[in-house]
Parts: C-alpha cells; sequence; structure tokens
C-alpha cells in the first residue's frame, strides 16, 4: 500500500466528516461546560471527553451526577444512551474482518455516529478494503481532535455562562438531533412511542434514572415485535452491508 | 469528584466492549446474523426516545404535559425534521425554551 493513497484516503475521510463538525464543536462547548456549571470540574470534562469519548452519554451522565446520582447511575444512562453503537460495531464489522485486531481495537475506541455514517454509505460500493482504515481514521480522527478542543474550550467559557441559558435543555435537544432521523419506519415509530412511554411510566413509578434502561428495553422488545410484523423494505435497512 | 471519576471509569468500560463487541470478532464473522440485526436496528428509536422524552413530559420530576421544556421540544423536532441540521436546532430549541419560560 503506498503512502500517497494513505494520505489521499485519510485526506477524504476528513473532508467527509468535516461539515459535520458544524453540529459537533457546539455540542462540545456543552459537554465542556455543563459539568463545569454542575460543580464537577473541568477535569472532569475533560475527562469525559478523552476516556469515554460518546458526546450523548457524558450529558446523560453528568446530568445524573449533577443531580446527585450515584456513579453507577450515572454509567447505566451512559450505556443506555450508546446502546446504539452496537449497531455501528455490528454493522461495520463485516467490512473490516481483514484488519488486525489492533486496528479493529483503534477503529472501536474512535467509533461515532458521524464516522459510522460517512463510512456506512461508501463502504461496499468503493471496494479495495485496504483503504477503508485509512479513511474511517481521517474522518474519526479529524472529529475526535474536534470534540477535545470544543470540550476544553467549553470548560474555559462554562463558568461565564449566564444563568438564563438553559444549558441542561441542550442534553434532550442534542438526543432529539438523533432521533428524529432514526425514525424511519413503521418498526421504529412503535419502538421509539413505547421506549418513551414506558420511561416515563417508569419514572412515574419511582424507577429513577433506571426509568432510562427499562424504556430503551421495552422499545427494542416493541420494536422488534413489530418489525416481525411489517418487515421493511430492503432499501430501509441501513445495518446490512451491500457488499 | 472521586464518584464523578468512578462514573468516568464505568461509562468507558461498558461503552469500550459496546464499540468493539462486534468488531472484536469481525475475522470470524461473515456477516451478522439477520436476527440479531432486527434487534439492534431497534437501539437507536427506542433507546433515544427513553432518555428524551422523560426530560420533556417530567422536566421537574412529575408528569406535566403542559411545559415549557414540551413546547420547544417539539420546535426543536421540527427543526431537525426540516433541516437536519444540529447547530440550528440546539439554537432554536434554546432560544424558544428561554422565550416560552418569560412568557
Amino acid at each position: 500500500m503506498a503512502a500517497p493513497t494513505v494520505r489521499e484516503d485519510l485526506r477524504a475521510g476528513a473532508r467527509a466528516v468535516a461539515p459535520m463538525l458544524v453540529g459537533v464543536v457546539p455540542f462540545g462547548l456543552v459537554a465542556g461546560a455543563t459539568p463545569v456549571t454542575h460543580g464537577l470540574g473541568g477535569a472532569v470534562a475533560v475527562g469525559f471527553s478523552v476516556i469515554v469519548f460518546a458526546g450523548a452519554s457524558q450529558l446523560a451522565a453528568i446530568d445524573v451526577l449533577g443531580s446527585g446520582g450515584s456513579a453507577f447511575i450515572a454509567a447505566v444512562a451512559a450505556w443506555t444512551i450508546n446502546l446504539r453503537l452496537l449497531l455501528y460495531s455490528a454493522s461495520l464489522a463485516p467490512h473490516l474482518s481483514r484488519e488486525r485486531l489492533r486496528t479493529r481495537m483503534v477503529v472501536a475506541y474512535l467509533l461515532t455516529d458521524q464516522a459510522y455514517a460517512v463510512c456506512i454509505s461508501r463502504w461496499g460500493r468503493d471496494d479495495d478494503p485496504h483503504r477503508r482504515v485509512p479513511y474511517f481514521l481521517g474522518g474519526a480522527l479529524l472529529l475526535w481532535g474536534s470534540w477535545q478542543l470544543s470540550t476544553i474550550a467549553g470548560v474555559l467559557i462554562g463558568a461565564t455562562v449566564p444563568e438564563d441559558v438553559p444549558l441542561e435543555f441542550a442534553v434532550p435537544l442534542v438526543f432529539l438531533v438523533l432521533l428524529v432521523p432514526a425514525i424511519t419506519n413503521r418498526p421504529a415509530v412503535v419502538a421509539a412511542a413505547v421506549g418513551g412511554v414506558a420511561a416515563v411510566v417508569g419514572a412515574e413509578v419511582g424507577a429513577g434514572k433506571l426509568s432510562l434502561m427499562v424504556g430503551a428495553v421495552s422499545g427494542i422488545v416493541a420494536g422488534t415485535l413489530a418489525e416481525l410484523r411489517w418487515p421493511p423494505a430492503d432499501s430501509e435497512v441501513a445495518t446490512e452491508p451491500s457488499g | 469528584m472521586s464518584s464523578a471519576w468512578l462514573a468516568i471509569a464505568l461509562a468507558a468500560i461498558g461503552t469500550f466492549s459496546m464499540r468493539a463487541a462486534f468488531l472484536v470478532a469481525a475475522h470470524r464473522l461473515a456477516d451478522v446474523p439477520a436476527p440479531v440485526q432486527r434487534v439492534l436496528r431497534q437501539i437507536p428509536p427506542a433507546a433515544l426516545a427513553a432518555i428524551v422524552v422523560p426530560d420533556l413530559l417530567r422536566p421537574r420530576d412529575h408528569l406535566d404535559f403542559w411545559t415549557p421544556e414540551l413546547a420547544a421540544g417539539v420546535v426543536a423536532a421540527l427543526v431537525i425534521w426540516r433541516t437536519r441540521s444540529t447547530a440550528l436546532t440546539l439554537v432554536v430549541g434554546m432560544v424558544a425554551l428561554v422565550a416560552l419560560r418569560h412568557l
């Protein structure tokens, strides 16, 4: 594999992810500022961004910690949000079957909504399997760097955010941004409706933040049953690698 | 403070495990079985709705169908549906919430 090709693929991946930074940077600012406004400190904000590196789940965990919840409940909230990474892992794995374990573990650490989105739309069409990892890394590393820098910027401005700005509302907004495009067919509507209602019912009967997991599991079961009842058209099934 | 770092460690271990789950077996995984894919496909709508809906319907820890959060959330959902712009959705949602709270 010639070096110029690798550089070209790195650049192509970065170019594909670049427009998404418009959404990532404000989100990173919130991930940096929220722990500071919750009194957890800047080191915790950067720790979440570097070690966990999964934006929406960081905000969910910080939300739990900020309202006095335990570390375990905060982690359960983060896991629930990140369940969708299982889907991405399963979807990309068949495309990377030739890669060494170490390479696949680097891909795993850097796997995000954005990196997944740009790769899955290209892999299986472009078919030199050797060029997949450089393309992934070009996008994923640009995203990683932007996420860390915007988190640090958020830490620095966090303390200066006026009381009136409802930063905590960025949490449900960020999830809405991911949720709305995920509702692609009838089973997805069922999964979302049951997931949302079950989480509310769980919270009403006193399950606390565990109501998240109750809602997610109920929604997954309901969506699976709905899909058996109404099988989606092939074009809607984004997880199947086309190659 | 140490509770926050424990949360980071637990969240990171679980998150990395989920990211790596199928990638670790990729060399002997020609394809993910269809029934497994069917379950996995339900995760994004189910899990995301489970966190969004309670935040909009019980912003002060009790069920309420008439809150500024729910109204601002509906506005934000329309923005993301029509534009797919994360930045615009965050700004419109926040501004809507501040405006509705001051009504």
